[in-house]
Order: C-alpha cells, then structure tokens, then sequence
C-alpha cells in the first residue's frame, strides 16, 4: 500500500501548497509513489487517517486550531511544518508584538465576532513536530527532497548553515561586505537558493534564524553601518519576526 | 630562468594560444563591484585600473590614479573568490548508482577535467595551491577528481605590485614574490610610461608558450622596476601575523578571548567559505521520487556548522567560541602537524569578507598580549 499524504492548512496565505502544485510533473510522480490523502486546494476526496506524512501549513491563531492540530498529531506518523508561518509564526506572528484589540478594531468592522488568540504561533509550540521546512514560501526543491528522502528512509538533506555559505557557493558577490548595506544573511538559514543576495539585495530572513544564529552581533554591525534603531528592528520584524532569535533582537531595538 | 618582455598585445596574444591550445582561460572580472575568477578571453575584460580597497569586513573597488600614465591591468589583488572555486569546487558529484531490470549499477563519476588555465595566480593563491595539493592529492588517497583537475592545469602566475591593507602573505613567508609553482609567471611593468609585462617560464609548456610570443630581452631598468615594486610591495604590507602564533595559540587554548570571540562572530561560515586553502566537505545522497537513482554528492563544509563536529550521539562543538577556535588553530597549529605547513597564506581574503570584520592576526595579537 502507498504510504497517505495528508495537507493541512492553519493561518496562512497558502502560498506553500501552491508550492506543492507548482511541482507540476513532479506531482504526478509523487502521485505514483504516495496516496494524497487530503489536500483540499487540489481535490475535494479526502480519504480517513492514519496518516503517513502531514505537512503542516500555517501557524495557530484561533482557539480551535490549538484542539485541530492535537487530533491531526494523533493521526500522523510523520508530521512536517511548512514555512514561515508554521515554523515561526510568519507575517501573523507581528502582531504578537502588539495590543491585540486595538488592532481587531482598525481592521474588522465588527470586531467582536473575531474569535482570535492573542497571539499567532508555530505549530512546535502545540505539538510535537518531526521535522520544519523553513521559507515564505518553502522551497518545491525542498519539498521534494523531504519527501524524496523520507520514501527512501534517509535523512533530508536540508540545510541549517547560514544564507551566506550559499552566496559563497554560488560566487555571489556579497552586498554587505562589498556595498555596506544591511542583509540578515549571516543569522539567516540557507535554502532558498540565494535568491536575494544573487539579484543585488540584502536577505530578508525568510527561511527563519539559522543553527546557532547570532542577531545581536549582526544588530552591532548593522549600526555600525549606520542604521537607526528603528530600522534595525523593522529588518529583524519581517517574515519570521517571532522567531526566537530574531524576536529577541528586534526586542533589543524598540 | 629566461625572462623576455612582452605588451599588452603580447599579453593578448598569450590568450589567444591558451585559447587555441583548448584551455578554458579563467581570469579576474568585475561582476557587481567586485573582482570574480570567470572565464575571459580577452585583455579588455580585465579590471584595468581599478584597486580594491580592504579592511576588516569592508571591500570597494575603485578607480585608481594612473601609474606613470598607465592603467595597470593587475592592480586589483584577491577578490572573495579563489581558484579553490575551480580546483575543489563546492559541489561535486562522486558517482551514481541506478537500479535497473532488478539490477544495482554504480557508474563512477565522469572521468573528464577540464583543461584550464589560470590567468592571475598571486603568490599567496600559489601557495594555497601548494597546500591543497598536500591535503588532496598527496598520500596513499589521493582525491582523483582534485588530481585530474589539477594535472591539466596551466598557470599564469602574477607577481604583486602593491598590496591591500588586509594582505599580509610577507609574515607568512608566501609573497608577494611568486617563487614556484607556476607555468608562466608576469610582472607587470610601467617604467616610463611603457606598458609591458617581464614574463618568465617556470615548466617546459610555458616556456613554448612563451617562445611563441613576440618578445625582447629586458633592460637593466626593467629587471630593477621588478625589484623594487617587489619590495616597496612587502615593505609596505601594513598586516603582519605576530610570530610564534602557534604556540600561543597552543599555549591558550582555554583563553576568555574566546567566548568573547563567540560574542562576535556569527558562525556564518564565510571566513572558511573564501579561505583558499579550508578543505572540509560532507557527503549526501540525492534521490528522486521513483527511486530508481541515487546520487553521491560531496559539498563545501565549513567547521563553523553544527554538523561539521557531529559524531555518533551528537555535536562536539556547540558553542560558537569553540568554532572560532577550531577555525584559527586548525589554521595555524594543527595544520603544521598535518601537513607540515600552516594552512593560512596571508592573502586576507577571511578579514575582509568577515561580515563583522573579525581580523586573525588581531587575534593571535590579543591572545598573545593579555595573560591568560
Ligand atoms: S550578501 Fe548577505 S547572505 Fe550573502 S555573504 Fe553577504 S551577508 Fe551573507
Ligand atoms: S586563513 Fe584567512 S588569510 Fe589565511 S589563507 Fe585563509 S583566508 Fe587567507
Ligand atoms: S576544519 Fe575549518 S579551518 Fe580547518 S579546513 Fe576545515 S573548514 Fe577550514
Ligand atoms: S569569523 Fe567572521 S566570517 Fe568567520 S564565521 Fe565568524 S563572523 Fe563569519
């Protein structure tokens, strides 16, 4: 029997399952190898777990995901979080840093039907998580490995190094070095295939804080190129703002 | 050894036989402010006139004054990249196996190197070459990609004629006098507003080579503007590794300089990343989907990832002071006692592409002063 493929869906723009269906051809194989058990943006037969491998998409922003998540866990074998807001919270996670109501006002014209947690969360904080694939969106390259690697029963060659020894490989100039302008490079985990640095512009962070990341040592260097306070926050505010290391950092310059 | 002079058409013309001869010529080009190693074909592609100025996490090519009226073409000295790029290169496949009709086939990787020449080598990168062909292709297991690669290479060595204020290959005994190592080797000359190259051989190819150009026997003048361009060019290296560093280094390895240095360094890797001489790889397969190929890839490491220090049951070194560590006295100690040399050139390549700007010698110079 195939091994079932289930997706899920929390608080996001759904950018990374369209991730999924951009693999295009690649779909199609990995329709071969593994039963897509649910994944509602691209078909409406759901078929009933145990699961073999639940992508997770989104983080957890309403009181009801926090109970939804706990069953999906039970019927996972394998459960994977996808990108920025599952991983860290991602664009959501920048209202953690705010007084959640006064913002419900400016936004919704009713406000008081908005059932909201305070806060937007990844999905590590509710449950046991197996594996996180970073990004905003995730990367169809690192899709396919993770899954590629777990039919094969090897571990995913996913890396947790720095953006920087990918703009070294890919003999990318490097822009803060060469021009003084900021990038979070340095802190920021390797994957996205250098998109940013290779086209002239500073890392925005999106694949989250890399292994043993240190923000505050880029945060000294960022004002020594002359940033101000504000504007060294608001880089560490981006994508994946709640993200430890970079929450913490930002927190530094309020 | 025979020196002759050629100019600049000369020099074009050099180019145009390493063309003919099937080498891919690659060479120092600007890409996005920044002097890159790419394939040329042409003098005109060169950096004329353009230096790069170097500090501790700083690097900006700029317009140089003219040289008695002449746009030097080697003026410029090591950008980030080095010819380790092409050498070892970051990402290399080692061989494959396929399944097929029941059966499991290992093809071993392609047997075929490029024929390249280097046009630009300085004598710190000669010196890395040295290094790395001590580290890969020497011993009982010799690396037959690294080897392959290696034998059909062609040099065109070129002696520095100023340094950058982060070199300091004078201290390390590796410049900026090109001694060994190459096929051709040029000096760039400007003596009274001539522009000419001092071209010496250094293998029986590049002496063919270089019969093949059109060239005369150099002036008293032009053997002594090669002298002192040498020597205003050591004298004048602002950098300087303090000596003794590796016992220093051995003598505090339990230092407080370097939690502080973890306080500092952002284990990004690119300090190992530019080094021309670091070495260290890791293994992964590659699988597709329907897995009926597997493939063995070798890639860049650096010891400042947490895998590099992974052994069964978990990571050695975890805290980024211990990384710095390892970094700067496998440099500078342990490399001695591997392979009889230190593994540094002096060409400042990890000064000035630290992003924090964290300098080596400083290091060795603070761990030495303050009392541990
Ligand atoms: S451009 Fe950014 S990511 Fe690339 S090496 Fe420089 S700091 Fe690192
Ligand atoms: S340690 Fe630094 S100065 Fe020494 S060879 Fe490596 S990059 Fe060059
Ligand atoms: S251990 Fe570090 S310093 Fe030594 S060769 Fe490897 S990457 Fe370079
Ligand atoms: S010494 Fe500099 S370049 Fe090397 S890992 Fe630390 S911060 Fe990065």
């Amino acid at each position: 029997m195939k091994p079932k493929l289930a997706i899920w869906k929390f608080s996001s723009c759904d950018g990374c399952q369209l991730g999924l269906l951009d693999l295009e051809e690649e779909l199609l194989q990995l329709a071969e190898r593994v039963e897509i058990a649910r994944f509602v943006e691209a078909s409406r037969r759901v078929l009933p777990g145990p699961y073999d491998l639940s992508l997770v998409e989104g983080a957890v922003s309403a009181p009801e995901e926090v109970e939804q998540l706990r069953r999906i866990r039970e019927r996972s074998r394998v459960l994977v979080a996808i990108g920025a807001c599952a991983t860290a919270g991602g664009i959501q996670g920048l209202r953690n840093f705010l007084d959640f109501d006064p913002v419900k006002v400016q936004v919704y014209p009713r406000p008081e039907i908005v059932r909201s947690l305070a806060t937007a969360t990844p999905v590590s904080e509710h449950v046991t998580v197996d594996f996180e694939l970073h990004g905003c969106p995730v990367e169809k390259g690192q899709l396919l490995e993770l899954v590629s690697a777990l039919l094969a029963g090897r571990r995913p060659e996913i890396p947790a190094y720095s953006q920087c020894q990918e703009c070294k490989a890919a003999g990318t100039p490097c822009i803060m070095v060469s021009r003084g302008e900021p990038c979070l490079g340095p802190v920021t985990r390797a994957g996205c295939g250098n998109r940013c640095p290779s086209v002239g512009r500073g890392c925005y962070g999106c694949f989250g804080p890399s292994e043993d990341a240190n923000p505050a040592a880029l945060g000294g260097r960022l004002a020594e190129l002359r940033l101000e306070e504000a504007t060294i926050r608001r880089w560490f505010r981006l994508f994946t703002a709640w993200a430890g290391p970079f929450r913490e950092e930002s927190l530094r310059h309020e | 050894m025979e020196q002759l002079v050629i100019d600049v058409e000369g020099l074009q013309q050099l180019l145009d036989r390493l063309v003919q001869q099937v080498y891919e010529v690659i060479g120092p080009r600007v890409r996005h402010g920044v002097v890159t190693l790419a394939p040329l074909r042409s003098v005109s592609e060169l950096p004329a006139g353009l230096v790069e100025v170097q500090a501790p996490g700083s690097y900006r090519l700029e317009p140089m004054e003219t040289r008695e009226g002449v746009r030097p073409l080697f003026v410029h000295r090591v950008g980030p990249e080095s010819w380790r790029h092409f050498l070892h290169p970051p990402a290399e496949l080692l061989w494959c196996a396929e399944r097929k009709d029941g059966h499991l086939r290992i093809h071993p990787r392609a047997a075929e190197a490029p024929r390249r020449a280097f046009l630009g080598v300085r004598a710190c990168d000669l010196a890395a070459i040295a290094i790395q062909d001590r580290v890969l292709a020497g011993g009982a297991h010799a690396d037959a990609g690294y080897l392959a690669r290696r034998n059909r290479l062609f040099i065109v060595a070129v002696n520095c004629t100023s340094a950058a204020d982060t070199c300091f290959c004078h201290s390390m005994g590796c410049g900026p006098e090109v001694k060994e190592g190459f096929d051709l080797l040029l000096t760039e000359l400007t003596g009274g507003g001539e522009h000419r190259f001092l071209v010496e051989a250094g293998s029986d190819a590049g002496a063919n080579l270089l019969r093949m150009l059109p060239s005369r026997l150099p002036e008293r003048g032009e053997l002594e503007e090669r002298r002192r361009r040498l020597r205003q060019t050591a004298e004048g290296m602002k950098r300087s590794l303090p000596p003794g560093a590796a016992s220093v280094l051995a003598r505090n390895l339990e230092h407080p300089r370097w939690q502080a240095l973890g306080e500092r360094c952002l284990a990004c890797g690119n300090c190992t990343s530019v080094c021309p001489t670091c070495f260290c790889s890791r293994m992964a397969e590659k699988t597709g989907l329907d897995g009926t190929r597997a493939e063995h890839w070798r890639y860049q490491d650096s010891c400042f990832n947490a895998a590099h220090s992974y052994i069964h049951g978990g990571v050695l070194r975890h805290e980024r002071g211990s990384r710095y560590r390892q970094w700067l006295t496998h440099k500078l100690l342990h490399w001695q006692a591997q392979f009889g040399t230190p593994g540094c050139t002096g060409c400042g390549r990890c000064i000035a592409w630290c992003p924090v700007g964290i300098d080596l010698t400083e290091e060795v110079r603070m761990l030495g002063e303050v009392a541990a």
